[in-house]
């Protein structure tokens, strides 16, 4: 029985007297808290379960009180490999001396800021001392700069007006491309009779009622998956695509975030905490390869076949920001995005140079790209995201996938 | 009902099949705590079976309800059978005739599964296969999140049905998307891991006696390389199944490459892995497993 923990080793530190003892739960309360700090969700109502499940289980058999607990506690397959190392750490063989004070892991704002930065490279997030929250008193009268923002591109603006935008996309709101559903809902106009409320009525009226109420197929906003370069050529843009991101999973349901560069981080969970600068510092933790090198074919494989099956159900808008220069495979990244495109409603992508009016894909990976790409549109200016937003709304046309 | 984990491992094992031991853990806790099963895993690797082999076990009906997108009340719970009712109305004369009210009645009502399970003139506990819930949409899994809670179904029209055994309950996902963590803390939570060479090869040789030993060795060790290729889809056991069926129908006693390169749309399903495994690298993984497995 390789794989499980102290299968061969000595049995568990178990207090012999019955599972009800004191010393016993309050141990096992105190796992349940160890657990929870490491982010496993785990209820007091769970915990009450392990102590009554342990009743039937040989408790000086270590692998099997470590299964009950297992099989009551962990409710995802990613806190598998967790759960051992805590259970292995928390519950010491009877010989390992006492057991040593808590080690909690630091809360995310208590975690030292050295640690938060070690992507120093990163140029935009070494600015950020910078990019500090000015004093809101100017805003008055920022019309006119708002309108000017409006055309400048992002690659040549100031600090001072990269501030100023990213005030500007905490406002924008968006609204998502939706699906019909199978579900059904009440509508007078609706195209199938509502029999059930037909015979209702007919039983509560004691007659036929004389208009006939009706059914349609309901509405759901379709899932966004978000995937951004950020390796060195994306560098500059990062933070600001970043931003964007974090505008979008605050403002509409169904929304998954990647970024990569050599390799795939999924960030969603860390862009839902609602101050943006903590929002992106999280990311940032996320992430190994800030400003390096950019393997786009295999970064959306990792995508393709760890990812995908879970979230492209459904008829998801698939939306990929990069500027196309690829290190790795052209062939691999071609066959990549077919895979993609085949299984995905659309296949947008943003590049923040599609918006020169001499634009070519020169490069070759953006080349390999385009042809499985649905709508290819620039991200270089403020007015250029307004019309992503357009698009992505429109996508609501052309329903089913 | 189970004694211990032990007796649940051998139960299984005797109606050919191989749980692991934290399968046989959270299955024997289920019944013991009457928790709902959760059975997460990829596909093919035995979670529907767990349900099947259950019932025969404790010798009772299989309940099943398959769920996919916009399942509701009327398919899953109950439906009232409006032709029936219509017909009814007729015969008395119009809506204005006597007894309207009694077409809402029991005489009229279409059983759907999860009311089925939990009908009152069982005399014992069915087991209630939900299969594939990650089909459902949401809506359907606060609904299962009630009903978890007591087993009790109200009708408005009729009042509330509870089951006099709470059916013993097993709900499986391929995990197309996260069910929600509430509903899984309700229940016992087992992610089904591929089972391991030896497991599979005593899956294989029970199922498919008639594939020759070394033949099943083969497939086993083959399908088990594959499952570590860059892949978009893995094969399951009853991808490896299937292929020793298939295999054997084909008098094969021994693989080679030609046999692989034919018969690989058993083992995969889509076609860009096909692509990427026929010919040269079906022969190296073939030559891999040969070596690992002696």
């Amino acid at each position: 029985m390789n794989g499980w923990p102290g299968a061969d080793g000595p049995p568990l530190d178990l207090p012999s007297e019955p599972v009800s003892g004191a010393r016993f739960l309050e141990n096992l309360v105190d796992f349940g808290a160890s657990l929870r700090q490491l982010g496993i969700p785990v209820t007091p109502a769970q915990i009450a379960d392990v102590a009554r499940a342990l009743g039937w289980v040989r408790l000086e058999r270590r692998e099997d009180v470590f299964r009950t607990a297992r099989a009551l506690l962990v409710t995802r397959r990613e806190d598998l490999a967790l759960f051992e190392t805590a259970f292995n750490r928390f519950w010491r063989p009877p010989d390992g001396a006492t057991r040593t004070g808590r080690r909690r892991p630091p809360a995310p704002r208590d975690r030292p800021a050295r640690e938060r930065f070690t992507i120093a490279t990163f140029a935009a997030f070494k600015a950020r001392a910078d990019m500090e929250e000015r004093d809101v008193g100017d805003r008055s009268g920022t019309y006119t700069d708002e309108e000017r923002l409006q055309r400048k591109r992002f690659a040549e603006m100031t600090p001072e007006e990269l501030d100023a935008v990213r005030r500007l996309l905490g406002r924008l709101r968006w609204a998502a491309a939706v699906r019909v559903t199978r579900r059904r809902r009440s509508d007078p106009s609706g195209r199938t009779i509502d029999f059930r409320r037909v015979l209702r009525q007919a039983g509560r009226l004691g007659a036929m009622p004389a208009r006939l109420p009706r059914l349609r197929r309901a509405e759901k906003p379709r899932p966004l998956i978000l995937l951004a370069d950020i390796s060195g050529s994306m560098e500059r843009y990062s933070r600001l695509v970043l931003q964007f991101f974090h505008a979008l999973v605050r403002t509409m349901p169904r929304v998954e975030t990647f970024v990569f560069g050599t390799r795939l981080s999924r960030i969603t969970s860390q862009l839902r905490l609602r101050n943006v600068d903590r929002a992106l510092d999280e990311a940032a933790a996320e992430v190994v390869d800030w400003a390096g090198g950019t393997r786009i074919g295999a970064s959306l494989g990792e995508f393709n076949r760890r990812w995908s099956r879970r979230m492209l159900r459904r008829g998801a808008v698939v939306v990929v920001v990069s500027d196309g220069c690829d290190r790795g495979s052209v062939e691999e990244l071609a066959r990549e995005m077919r895979y993609l495109q085949h299984r995905c409603h659309r296949l947008v992508w943003l590049n923040p140079h599609a918006g020169h009016a001499d634009y070519a894909p020169r490069v070759a990976g953006m080349g390999a790209a385009l042809p499985w790409v649905d709508d290819f549109l620039p991200i270089e200016d403020l007015r250029s995201l307004g019309e992503f937003s357009a698009a992505l709304t429109r996508l609501m046309v052309n329903p089913g996938a | 009902m189970f004694d211990s984990i032990d007796e649940t491992r051998t139960s299984l094992a005797e109606r050919d099949y191989f749980a692991d031991p934290g399968l046989a853990t959270s299955l024997f806790l289920a019944l013991r705590m009457e928790k709902a099963l959760f059975l997460e895993g990829e596909p093919g690797v035995g979670k529907t079976e767990v349900a099947l082999v259950l019932s025969r076990i404790l010798d009772t009906a299989l309940i099943r309800l398959q769920c996919y997108e916009g399942l509701d009340v009327t398919h899953a719970v109950y439906e009232w059978n409006y032709p029936r009712q219509l017909i009814e109305i007729q015969a008395r004369g119009g809506p204005g005739g006597a007894g309207v009210q009694d077409i809402f009645s029991e005489e009229f009502l279409l059983r759907r599964p999860l009311l089925q399970a939990i009908d009152r003139s069982r005399d014992r506990a069915p087991v209630l296969l939900i299969d594939e819930l990650d089909r459902a949409d949401e809506e359907f899994e606060s609904f299962l999140l009630e009903l978890l809670a007591d087993f009790q179904i109200t009708i408005p029209e009729l009042g509330t049905f509870r089951a006099a055994h709470p059916p013993v309950t097993i709900i499986t996902s391929n995990r197309t998307r996260e069910i929600h963590d509430a509903l899984k803390r309700r229940c016992i939570y087992h992610w089904i891991e591929y089972p391991s060479p030896e497991q599979e090869l005593e899956i294989v040789r029970r199922k498919v006696p008639e594939a020759e030993d070394g033949l099943a060795r083969q497939v086993v060790a083959f399908v088990q390389r594959l499952r570590r290729e860059e892949l978009y889809k893995l094969p399951g056991v009853a991808e490896s199944l299937d292929w020793a069926r298939a295999l054997t129908h084909l008098s094969t006693r021994r693989l080679d490459g030609e046999v692989v390169d034919r018969t690989l749309g058993l083992l995969l399903k889509y076609q860009d892995d096909v692509d990427l495994i026929r010919g040269q690298r079906a022969a190296a993984v073939l030559a891999e497993a040969e070596v690992e497995s002696a």
